[in-house]
C-alpha cells in the first residue's frame, strides 16, 4: 500500500523537496499530492528582477506541469490549503478538494511584509513578490514617471533593479535604517554599494522613516518623518518578509511569537506527521529567508520520509551575490568589532572596492567579514573561517589575494588542517582529496572529482583542489613533470622534437610509437598542432580530421546552439567594398548574424554545419581565405592606417602588417596568436598587448613580444628597436620558432615567458644574439611552413570526399539540426539560451 | 524476474559514413544518435547525441579516446569537455549524467543500431 504524502505550496522550496523525494523514492512507495496558491508551477523567485530584464515566466519556471504528471504527481493550481484535520489527517483545499495524509510538508512560504503606513491601499503601491505582482507594476509603469522602493535590503535593491529594468525617470531607494543591506554589510561597505548604485542611477535615502503615502485613491507623493516629502507616482513595498503560518495556526500547530511554524532539528512541526520547511518554518528560532537552507531542509525531510537519518543544523548565512552587477558578499561573524575582535579594512574609493575582515584577538583567527565591489577573495575567505585555519603574519595577504611578488606559502592551500571543509556542497575535506593523492595515487582534477566528488557542485572550490594535487605531490618529493596526459610519457618539447626526428605525420604513428592506449582529448589536438607546425599539411587529410578539436575539425567556431561562425581572413582590416558586398551577401543568403570582431574582421555566426562548405565557396570564388578564427594559430595583424593617409604616421601600417599576416597566415602553435602594427607611437593598433606588436618610429620599427589581452592582461616586453622590415620578420621567424618549439600546450606567449628563466634578457639572447645557436634553423623551419601554406577552406570547398563530412546527419545530408534554434535580436538572430 | 526487452535494428548508414576513430550523427526513429568508428580498437559504439551538460546535440562531433588501466572507451563533448564512457554512458568527469547507449553491428558494409 503506497503512503500519501501531501505538499502545501508550490514555491522553489516545495518544488525541490518534490525532485529530492522523487529522486531518492526509488521502490516508488509514496503518492506525492501538491497544492499550490498561485497559477503557475513553482518558479525561479530568486531571479525575478530578469523577468523585466527579458526573461519569460517559462524561463523562470522550475519544471514544467508536464514534469509532475511525468513523475506521478498530482499538482493543484490556483488552489491553496484552507484547513488541516490533524486527527482524521486530512487536508481541505480552498476549492472543497479533500486530501488524507500520512505526512503532509507545510511549504507555504513567506508573503511581503507590509507595515502600517497610512495609505498602503492607495492604486500604485505595490509588493514584489510573485510574476502577478510583477505583471501589475509592469502595466502600471507605463504611465508612471518617478518610482519609489521602500526597503533597502536585499530584495528591495532587487526590487528597485527592476524598476530600473522598467524604464521609469526616477528610482529612489528609502530605508529606514543608516546603511543599506543592514542585515550584510557594515556602514562603510553600504557607502561603497551606495555610491556604485547611484552611479546606476538609483536615488538612495537613508534614516528615512516613511509617514503617510498620499494621493487621491492614486499614490501622489510619500511623507516622512522628518517633514521632507518625495513626489512618486508608483511604490514598491520590499521591507522584509512574514512567514506564510495562517494555515499552521488554524490546524493548532505551535507558532512563533512573531510569526513562522516552530520546527524541531528534524523539521517536525508540534505534529510529528507533520513538518515545515522554507521561510515558512522557525527552526533554531529563526526565519531563513535565503533559498540554500530551503533546500538544505527540503533534503532534511526527503531523507527522513524515506527512512533515512539527517538532522537539520544551523545554518551558515554567509553569501556572495551579485547585485545589479555588483558583488556584495559576507561570510561568518561580519560585524564583530572591537574589543572582540580586531578588523583590518581595506577601500579603494576610485574602483568602488569595501573589503573588511574580522580577525580573533590573538591574530590567530579569522572570524567573518564582507567584501563590496570585489570577491574574487570569497571562498578562499570563507574556507579560513569556517575551518578555523591559522592565519598567516599578514592577513590582508587573504583579502587583497597576490599582489606580485612571492606568495606566502603559509596563505595557501597547505596550511589548511585535514579536517578543513575544501568542498562544502559534497562535504568533502582536505584529509579526504590528500588521502586519494598520496595512497591511491589519483593525481588528476578529473580523478579527484570522480572518487571523492569534490567540485562537482558549484565548481568554486576546484581551484583549491588543483593546488592541493599540486602542492601535495611537490611534498611527496614528487618530481612534478608536465607530461602531456596519460597517453605519453612526454612533455610536449620532447614530443615535438621526436616527431620531427622520426617525421612522423599522423596521430596514429606518434601514438603507436610513442604513446599507449587509444588517445583522449588532451594529447589528440595537442599531437595534431606538433603535427601542423612541423609539416603543414592539410588538418583534415591522413585521417588526423578526428584528432582535431571541434573547431579544427570543421573549420569553423562551434558555437551556443552548436551551429558554427565564420570568419574570412581581412588581412590588416583593409577590405574592398566589393569584398564587403559579398560578406553582406552571403549572411543575408545564409541568415547569418554579424558583427565587427575585436580584430578588425567580420564574424558570421549562425552557420548550419551543413552550410560550411556551400558558403566558403562563395567565400573562395570571392577571392576570401580562410581567417584561422578557429584554430590555435595566427589571427589577425590589426593595424591603424598609418602613414598613407594619418597626418602623424611615420610609416606605412598597413602595408606592413598585411605582410606580416600574409608571412604567418596558418601557422599552427600552441595557442592562438595575435599580432598588430602601428604606424606612429600613438599606438592605435595596441600592438603592446598581443603576442608580437609592431610600432612605427622615425627609422623603422619596435618589436615588442609576448604581450596578453584576455584573462590576465600583460603589457608587451620591447625586444628590439628602430628595426628595418626584413630584420623585424627574421626576429619574427626566430621568436615563434622558439616559442612553437618549447611552450606547453594551450600555453599563450606571455605565460611562456614568465616561466621562462632569465625572462625578457634569456629571449633577447636567443633571439638576436643566437645564444642557442638555433636561428638558422628556425628560419628555414619558418620559411618551410611560410612556403607550404595552403587555403584550407579552399581545399575543401575543392574536395567532394571532404564536403562529405560536413552534415550535421549522415543518413540525411541535407537536414539540418532542429536542436539548432535561434532567437530574433535587435534585427538579428542570436543563439537561443541553454539551460 | 527481468523484463525481457526486444531489440529492433535500425540501418543508420554505411560503413564510410563514419570517419575512423570518430563519429557522427545519424536520425534514427526521430531521435539523434550519435555512432563511433572505433577503427583503431576494431570497435562500434553508439550513444545519445545529447550531451546532458548543456542539452547540446554535439557528442557526435567529439574526440574519442580511452582512460585508466582498462581502457575504457570515452567521448569528450566539444563543449566543455565533459567525458562519457562509451560501453556505459557513465560520465567520467566527475559528473552525475549518464547518456544512453545502443548496440551497435555491421553486416553488409552497412551499420545498423538497436533502439
Amino acid at each position: 500500500m503506497k503512503k500519501k504524502i501531501v505538499v502545501v505550496g508550490n514555491g522553489m522550496v516545495g518544488y525541490k523537496f518534490c525532485e529530492k523525494l522523487i529522486s531518492k523514492d526509488v521502490s516508488k512507495s509514496f503518492d506525492l499530492v501538491v497544492f499550490g496558491e498561485e497559477s503557475r508551477p513553482a518558479y525561479d523567485r530568486v531571479h525575478l528582477s530578469e523577468y523585466f530584464a527579458g526573461k519569460t515566466a517559462d524561463d523562470l519556471t522550475m519544471a514544467p506541469s508536464s514534469w509532475y504528471t511525468e513523475n506521478g504527481i498530482t499538482l493543484y493550481l490556483s488552489d491553496p490549503v484552507v484547513d488541516i484535520d490533524k486527527d482524521e489527517q486530512t487536508v481541505r483545499s480552498h476549492h472543497g478538494i479533500v486530501v488524507n495524509y500520512d505526512y503532509l510538508v507545510l511549504a507555504t512560504g513567506s508573503a511581503a511584509f507590509v507595515p502600517p503606513i497610512p495609505g498602503v491601499e492607495k492604486d500604485g503601491v505595490f509588493v514584489y513578490r510573485t510574476i502577478e505582482d510583477l505583471d501589475l507594476m509592469q502595466a502600471h509603469a507605463k504611465t508612471a514617471k518617478k518610482g519609489a522602493v521602500i526597503g533597502g535590503g536585499l530584495l528591495g535593491l532587487e526590487a528597485a533593479k527592476a524598476l530600473l529594468d522598467l524604464g521609469l525617470e526616477e528610482t529612489h531607494v528609502i530605508e529606514f535604517a543608516p546603511r543599506l543591506m543592514p542585515r550584510q554589510i557594515d556602514e562603510a561597505g553600504s557607502k561603497t554599494l551606495q555610491t556604485k548604485l547611484e552611479a546606476l542611477g538609483l536615488q538612495i535615502h537613508l534614516n528615512k522613516n516613511t509617514q503617510e503615502i498620499v494621493g487621491n485613491g492614486i499614490i501622489e507623493g510619500m511623507a516622512f518623518a522628518d517633514g521632507s516629502k518625495l513626489e512618486v507616482d508608483m511604490l514598491v513595498i520590499s521591507a522584509g518578509i512574514k512567514p506564510r503560518d495562517e494555515v499552521a495556526k488554524i490546524a493548532g500547530l505551535e507558532v512563533g511569537s512573531r510569526g513562522g511554524i516552530i520546527v524541531n532539528d528534524k523539521l517536525q512541526t508540534s505534529d510529528p506527521n507533520i513538518f515545515a520547511i522554507g521561510e515558512c518554518a522557525l527552526a533554531h528560532h529563526m526565519i531563513y529567508g535565503l533559498v540554500a537552507p530551503g533546500y538544505e531542509m527540503a533534503e532534511v525531510v526527503a531523507t527522513s520520509i524515506i527512512g533515512g537519518e539527517k538532522e537539520f543544523k544551523p545554518f551558515d548565512m554567509s553569501t556572495k551575490l551579485k547585485l545589479i552587477g555588483i558583488d556584495v558578499a559576507s561570510f561568518g561573524d561580519a560585524f564583530i568589532q572591537e574589543p572582540n575582535a580586531q578588523t583590518i579594512v581595506f577601500e579603494n574609493t576610485a574602483k568602488g572596492v569595501y573589503k573588511r575582515i574580522n580577525i580573533s584577538n590573538d591574530g590567530k583567527y579569522l572570524l567573518g567579514g564582507i567584501l563590496v565591489g570585489d570577491a574574487e577573495q570569497y571562498n578562499m575567505l570563507l574556507q579560513n573561517t569556517k575551518n578555523k585555519v591559522l592565519l598567516p603574519a599578514d592577513p590582508e595577504d587573504l583579502m587583497l589575494g597576490s599582489r606580485g611578488g612571492a606568495e606566502s606559502a603559509s596563505s595557501g592551500v597547505m596550511a589548511l588542517p585535514d579536517e578543513a571543509l575544501i568542498c562544502s556542497c559534497e562535504a568533502v575535506t582536505k584529509g579526504n582529496i590528500c588521502h586519494e593523492i598520496i595512497e591511491n595515487k589519483v593525481t588528476t582534477l578529473d580523478g579527484i572529482k570522480k572518487c571523492t566528488k569534490a567540485g562537482t557542485g558549484c565548481g568554486g572550490c576546484v581551484p583549491m583542489v588543483k593546488d592541493l594535487i599540486n602542492e601535495t605531490m611537490k611534498s611527496q618529493g614528487v618530481f612534478v613533470r608536465n607530461i602531456l596526459c596519460e597517453h605519453f610519457d612526454y612533455t610536449r618539447q620532447e614530443l615535438f622534437d621526436l616527431v620531427k626526428i622520426k617525421g612522423y605525420k599522423t596521430y596514429n604513428d606518434v601514438l603507436d610509437h610513442l604513446g599507449r592506449g587509444d588517445g583522449c582529448e588532451v594529447c589528440k589536438p595537442a599531437v595534431a598542432s606538433i603535427i601542423a607546425s612541423l609539416w603543414n599539411e592539410m588538418i583534415l587529410e591522413r585521417g588526423n580530421a578526428t584528432v582535431q578539436d571541434s573547431n579544427d575539425r570543421y573549420l569553423a567556431n562551434i558555437q551556443k546552439n552548436g551551429t558554427y561562425s565564420v570568419v574570412p581572413r581581412i588581412p590588416g582590416g583593409e577590405i574592398t567594398p566589393e569584398k564587403l558586398i559579398v560578406i553582406g551577401q552571403v549572411a543575408q543568403k545564409y541568415n547569418l548574424y554579424t558583427k565587427i570582431t575585436g580584430g578588425q574582421r567580420i564574424d558570421l555566426f549562425g552557420a548550419h554545419v551543413s552550410d560550411l562548405p556551400d558558403i566558403w565557396e562563395e567565400l573562395v570564388n570571392a577571392g576570401f581565405e580562410s581567417g584561422h578564427a578557429y584554430g590555435k594559430s595566427l589571427r589577425t595583424v590589426k593595424s591603424c592606417v598609418g602613414s598613407t593617409w594619418c597626418r602623424f604616421g611615420v610609416q606605412d601600417a598597413v602595408s606592413f602588417s598585411i605582410e606580416v599576416e600574409e608571412r604567418y597566415r596558418g601557422l599552427r602553435s600552441p595557442h592562438k596568436l595575435k599580432s598588430a602594427v602601428s604606424g606612429c607611437t600613438r599606438e592605435c593598433a595596441e600592438a603592446q598587448s598581443k603576442d608580437f606588436g609592431i610600432i612605427a618610429t622615425e627609422k623603422g620599427w619596435n618589436l615588442y613580444v609576448c604581450g596578453n589581452g584576455g584573462v590576465k592582461p600583460r603589457h608587451a616586453e620591447l625586444l628590439a628597436t628602430d628595426i628595418d622590415s626584413e630584420t623585424c620578420l627574421k626576429y619574427i621567424d626566430r621568436f615563434l620558432m622558439f616559442y612553437i618549439k618549447t611552450a606547453e600546450p594551450l600555453t599563450r606567449t606571455a605565460p611562456w615567458l614568465d616561466k621562462m628563466e632569465g625572462g625578457i634578457n634569456y629571449l633577447k639572447s636567443v633571439v638576436i644574439d643566437d645564444a642557442l645557436g638555433m636561428n638558422s634553423q628556425f628560419e628555414q623551419e619558418m620559411q618551410f611552413l611560410v612556403d607550404a601554406y595552403k587555403c584550407e577552406w579552399k581545399e575543401v570547398v575543392n574536395s567532394p570526399e571532404l564536403r562529405k563530412r560536413f552534415t550535421h546527419f549522415v543518413n540525411a545530408p541535407k537536414m539540418k539540426d532542429p536542436y539548432a534554434r535561434f532567437e530574433p535580436m535587435r534585427e538579428q538572430i542570436k543563439a537561443a539560451e541553454w539551460k | 524476474m527481468i523484463a525481457e526487452e526486444t531489440i529492433t535494428w535500425h540501418v543508420a548508414c554505411n560503413i564510410e559514413d563514419i570517419p575512423e576513430n570518430g563519429g557522427a550523427c545519424a536520425l534514427i526513429e526521430g531521435e539523434q544518435i550519435a555512432i563511433y568508428n572505433f577503427s583503431r580498437r576494431g570497435e562500434w559504439y553508439a550513444t545519445q547525441n545529447q550531451c546532458p551538460h548543456r542539452q547540446q546535440m554535439a557528442l557526435s562531433r567529439g574526440m574519442i579516446g580511452s582512460t585508466g588501466a582498462n581502457n575504457e572507451p570515452k567521448v569528450a563533448c566539444p563543449f566543455h569537455k565533459k567525458t562519457f564512457s562509451l560501453q556505459t554512458g557513465e560520465c567520467l568527469s566527475g559528473d552525475e549524467y549518464t547518456i544512453k547507449t545502443y548496440p551497435v553491428k555491421i553486416a553488409d558494409g552497412q551499420v545498423y543500431v538497436g533502439v
